[in-house]
């Protein structure tokens, strides 16, 4: 057996090196703050983004929009996509109907998608919405499918024989048989569909923290773009983490995947 | 005997085969005939808003001949095309390595951990900005993207992969006085590889929406340049085509690389 080292100096060194080398780089003049700001400058323009409003907003409002906009392409990703999958899992001729067409959409980025869906919903909610249900619908049809072939086929089978008709099949037999699958597509779902509203923000939308970013990157301002990912990034760490808990209380309840 | 193998899934999806392909095809010719009823015959949805196919094959002979945006249609994916191999490769060679030692030495793993969980979070797309404050609009900047975005799955599943090593394996190795370099050669690596490829796969995946990301923000050739011309011009039969090529070359790529996988896992377990 080997002995056990205490490992925390190494992560402690890390965290120390990386800010340490990045403030004192800066601090020695050896990048000019038009190109890389400090961590406290990085900061003090996220408190002033608080403070005083910014392309429009303040940056707390900006967040809310862009989470609006997640929240309901996200939501309509997953009203839609697990019914489809359950179906899919369900009845093998829509199953082998559905399977070529969804490989093909697969296949596209869902940035690319970015044009029609401001065409076709404009640019102010619609558009970005579609967006983020073209990023977040893939994970959501896929384990919902893979969740519903792993149901025992002999529960289907007696609730059929006890005269359950495909609707109470569906909700008492096969959602609660695929749940845990379901949510940890959830999951997968929620991080594609906030870093396509991302993208969608930063292309066509004239508000929300994606705008936030490209209005600090036509003024040169790293310090505002940086600012602006570490809000995005703080927002995707407590979408996860909200999941995540989810996904832990529903394998508790009803199983591991 | 005979009833096992006819259970059993392999026998069945042979049997298969053949129903799923005509309903596949049959798939493709119920959308199509719905496109064309659509667009062409009945006229119900608006040339602006999505194409008949009579206009995306016309805007498909316009990208072969005279071009669009700035070039043809060679230009254009030989553009993206070179973007996405270059940066999946500096990325790869990058991050399965580290991934490699994160997960061979707890040290490494403690050391480099702290700083991925900072920048994790961040979405790949979210350093489109940044890359252009930094580098402007250039291939640079858009290599610089694309590695951020391929980095980090090359990294965590290299790392799952050797971190979830055969244990007995690499005992038995040890045990049997093989030196570290033959055991990081004939246990660690052919034990973590499909692992690796899955982080690759994925790599190349964000590679690509990271890429059209990019070029619909800023560029002056390639496919999402291609989509962001036609969406100011309004053609959507030039939207229409270059989805679909980005689509088509997103799969060769994927294909390709699943080539490679099988190469290799053959030639590593042998025979």
């Amino acid at each position: 057996m080997r002995r056990r080292r205490a490992l925390w100096p190494y992560a402690l060194a890390s965290i120390v090196l990386f800010f340490g080398l990045w403030q004192g780089v800066v601090s020695a003049g050896l990048v000019s703050n038009f190109v890389l700001p400090s961590p406290v400058e990085v900061l003090d323009r996220l408190w002033t983004m608080a403070n005083r409003p910014f392309a429009g907003f303040l940056i707390q409002e900006h967040l809310a929009s862009s989470f609006l906009r997640f929240f309901y392409g996200f939501a309509l990703a997953a009203i839609i996509g697990i019914p489809v999958g359950l179906a899919m899992g369900r009845f093998r001729l829509f199953e082998e109907f559905f399977t070529p067409l969804f490989e093909s959409y697969r296949y596209i980025a869902p940035l690319a998608w970015v044009p029609f869906a401001a065409l076709w919903f404009g640019t102010g909610i619609g558009g970005p919405i579609m967006v983020i249900f073209t990023g977040a619908f893939a994970p959501c049809v896929l384990n919902a499918y893979r969740g519903a072939q792993l149901v025992d086929r002999h529960l289907i089978e007696a609730a059929q024989t006890h005269g359950a008709g495909e609707f109470r099949i569906a909700r008492e037999v096969l959602l609660p048989g695929a749940l845990p699958s379901i949510v940890a597509g959830l999951r997968v779902s929620a991080g594609l569909g906030w870093q396509s509203l991302i993208g969608a923000e930063l292309i066509v939308v004239s508000s929300g923290i994606g705008y936030v970013l490209v209005v600090g990157q036509q003024n040169l301002s790293p310090d505002i773009v940086m600012a602006s990912m570490l809000v995005i990034g703080l927002t995707g760490l407590v979408i996860d983490y909200l999941l995540r808990f989810a996904e832990a209380r529903v394998r508790a309840k009803w199983g591991a995947a | 005997m005979v009833a096992t193998t006819e259970s059993s899934s392999a026998g069945r999806r042979r049997l298969r085969l053949p129903r799923q392909l005509l309903i596949g095809l049959a798939t493709v010719v119920v959308m199509l005939a719905i496109w064309y009823m659509l667009t062409t015959s009945l006229g119900v949805i608006d040339p602006n808003r999505f194409p008949s196919p009579g206009q995306f094959f016309a805007a498909l002979e316009q990208m072969m001949t005279t071009g669009y945006a700035g070039g043809n249609l060679i230009d254009h994916l030989l553009r993206s095309l070179v973007l996405v191999v270059s940066g999946f490769l500096v990325a790869v060679a990058v991050g399965v390595p580290l991934g490699f030692v994160m997960g061979y030495d707890k040290r490494a793993e403690a050391f480099f951990n702290p700083i991925f969980l900072l920048l994790r979070p961040i979405p790949p797309l979210a350093w489109i900005p940044l890359a252009i404050v930094w580098l402007g609009i250039t291939d640079a900047s858009k290599m610089l993207v694309i590695f951020v975005s391929a980095f980090v799955p090359s990294v965590i599943n290299t790392f799952t992969g050797v971190r979830n090593v055969n244990r007995t394996l690499v005992e038995a190795a040890q045990v049997h006085g093989a030196t570290r370099g033959r055991l990081i050669r004939e246990v660690y690596v052919p034990d973590a590889l499909p692992l690796i490829f899955t982080g690759l796969r994925l790599s190349l995946q964000a590679a690509w929406t990271t890429l059209v990301a990019a070029e619909l923000v800023g560029a002056f050739l390639g496919l999402g340049r291609v989509l962001s011309t036609a969406y100011r011009d309004i053609n959507t039969a030039m939207i229409l085509l270059a989805m679909v090529v980005i689509a088509i070359a997103g799969a060769l790529t994927t294909q390709a690389l699943g080539i490679v996988e099988r190469r290799l896992i053959k030639w590593r377990t042998g025979p």
